[in-house]
């Protein structure tokens, strides 16, 4: 999976799909997940990178991570590759 | 660069809830550095706000409704020209746009240029039209049927799923839930807008929207893809912004290249979740957001009146993406002494 190339991301979280004019705005954590795969991490290096950053139940931040995936995929800023 | 002097008839000064695109196409002409234009108002209702709108229009004429006919339309542009030496005029109505293409040699004649579409083209593109146009042209449209009468209805949406779209011969639609619904709403549209009045199949997904140019001989001279950000509750733009949609604009050239489009148009689409794209409706002329595809770098009104005027055009071949959009109303306070001169002369 990769971060859909053409998506405009500004530093306050906002993002813009410049193909189908869609805005969706992260919070601190999203816009951190999103950073992650911009630069090009896997799933399991951002769930590794979570959980030494933050005091969280490893179950947990994995079904939060995997709703926050498919809703970037859903939203198609996230693309198979 | 060389600065042209013209004179320019522009009609659908109404920059109201519903707006026509006569005050964004002067705006257009306005912010040319080709042109400085001297702006003449055609208006059919004495409370157009563009006609009020001194610092872009500086004469307003009153014109005769369409349904006086084309001939007295004729009259009045030939005593209009008489006193302000038309180079050209703009309609910018789709109820119009008849009786202009009608008299466009006419017109012509007079040294009055206009960059209309043919009559045919007019004609095949009509909402009543589509699914034949469709057809012809290859393009996805949804299932649409005329209705003449309420028998007539009732007979179609038998072969309908709810909801429906009933929409009206040039503007209006809505949708409709139920049998009970559709003909309230035929009654209304087929009042204010004549037969037929159209059913349409409803098809979910965002609406979205080309402005368009056509120079006549199957060439894009402008194209810019809008999303719609908020709609009204007449169904118009009251925000939106450029998108980069290769599909919208290779189905634009598509259209313009095999009807030989020639004038301003606006494609409304709709994108479905599986990612088709429908053409809802063609309109023939020049939309109300056109200012948005200044405001992104395509002077489209411009264009227009560079082709009008027989001169040279280069055609855009980009645009800014995610510029925005947003109307707004403005109450202007204007003296009555105006509106009674309006009223009693036909022209201010």
């Amino acid at each position: 999976m990769k971060l859909n190339q053409s998506i405009a991301i500004s530093e306050n979280g906002f993002i813009f799909n410049p193909a189908t004019g869609d805005s969706f705005t992260l919070n601190n954590t999203g816009m951190q997940v999103v950073s992650l795969l911009k630069s090009g991490k896997t799933i399991d290096d951002i769930k590794e990178t979570l959980t030494a950053e933050y005091d969280v139940d490893t179950m947990i931040l994995e079904r939060y991570l995997q709703d926050f995936i498919s809703d970037l995929k859903r939203n198609n800023l996230l693309l198979e590759e | 660069m060389e600065c042209r002097k013209i004179n320019v008839g522009i009609t659908g000064l109404n920059n109201i809830d519903s707006p026509g695109p006569g005050m964004p196409v002067i705006r257009g002409i306005k912010e040319s550095p080709c042109f400085d234009a001297r702006i003449i108002g055609l208006a059919y209702d004495h409370l157009e706000p563009g006609i009020y709108m001194k610092e872009w229009v500086d004469k307003t004429y009153m014109i005769p409704y369409p349904s006086k006919g084309k001939d007295a339309l004729f009259e009045r542009i030939k005593e209009i020209h008489a006193r302000e030496k038309l180079d050209l005029i703009i309609p910018n109505f789709d109820a119009e746009l008849f009786s202009f293409i009608k008299l466009e040699s006419q017109i012509d004649q007079l040294g009055i240029k206009t960059f209309l579409p043919t009559l045919e083209q007019f004609e095949e593109r009509h909402k009543s039209n589509l699914p034949g146009y469709g057809k012809k042209y290859g393009v996805d449209v949804p299932k649409s049927e005329e209705a003449f009468s309420l028998n007539d209805l009732s007979n179609i949406l038998r072969s309908f799923q709810f909801p429906v779209m009933v929409k009206g011969k040039y503007y209006d639609a809505y949708k409709a839930y139920s049998p009970e619904q559709a003909q309230a709403y035929f009654i209304k549209l087929s009042a204010k807008w004549g037969y037929p009045v159209i059913v349409q199949e409803f098809v979910d997904g965002t609406e979205v929207n080309v402005i368009a140019l056509g120079d006549g001989k199957g060439n894009v001279i402008s194209a810019v893809a809008m999303r719609k950000q908020y709609i009204t509750d007449k169904g118009k733009a009251w925000g939106g912004v450029t998108i980069s949609d290769v599909s919208m604009l290779e189905l634009t050239h598509k259209i313009i290249s095999q009807t030989k489009w020639r004038g301003g148009m606006e494609l409304e689409l709709i994108r479905t979740t599986d990612n088709k794209l429908y053409i809802l409706e063609i309109n023939p002329r020049i939309p109300a957001w056109v200012y948005l595809a200044v405001g992104a770098g395509q002077n489209l009104p411009e264009a227009l009146v560079k082709l009008a005027l027989g001169m040279e055009v280069k055609p855009y071949t980009s645009y800014e993406i995610g510029k925005m959009f947003i109307r707004y109303s403005w109450d202007m306070i204007v003296d009555i002494d105006m509106f009674s001169k309006l009223v009693t002369s036909g022209e201010l």
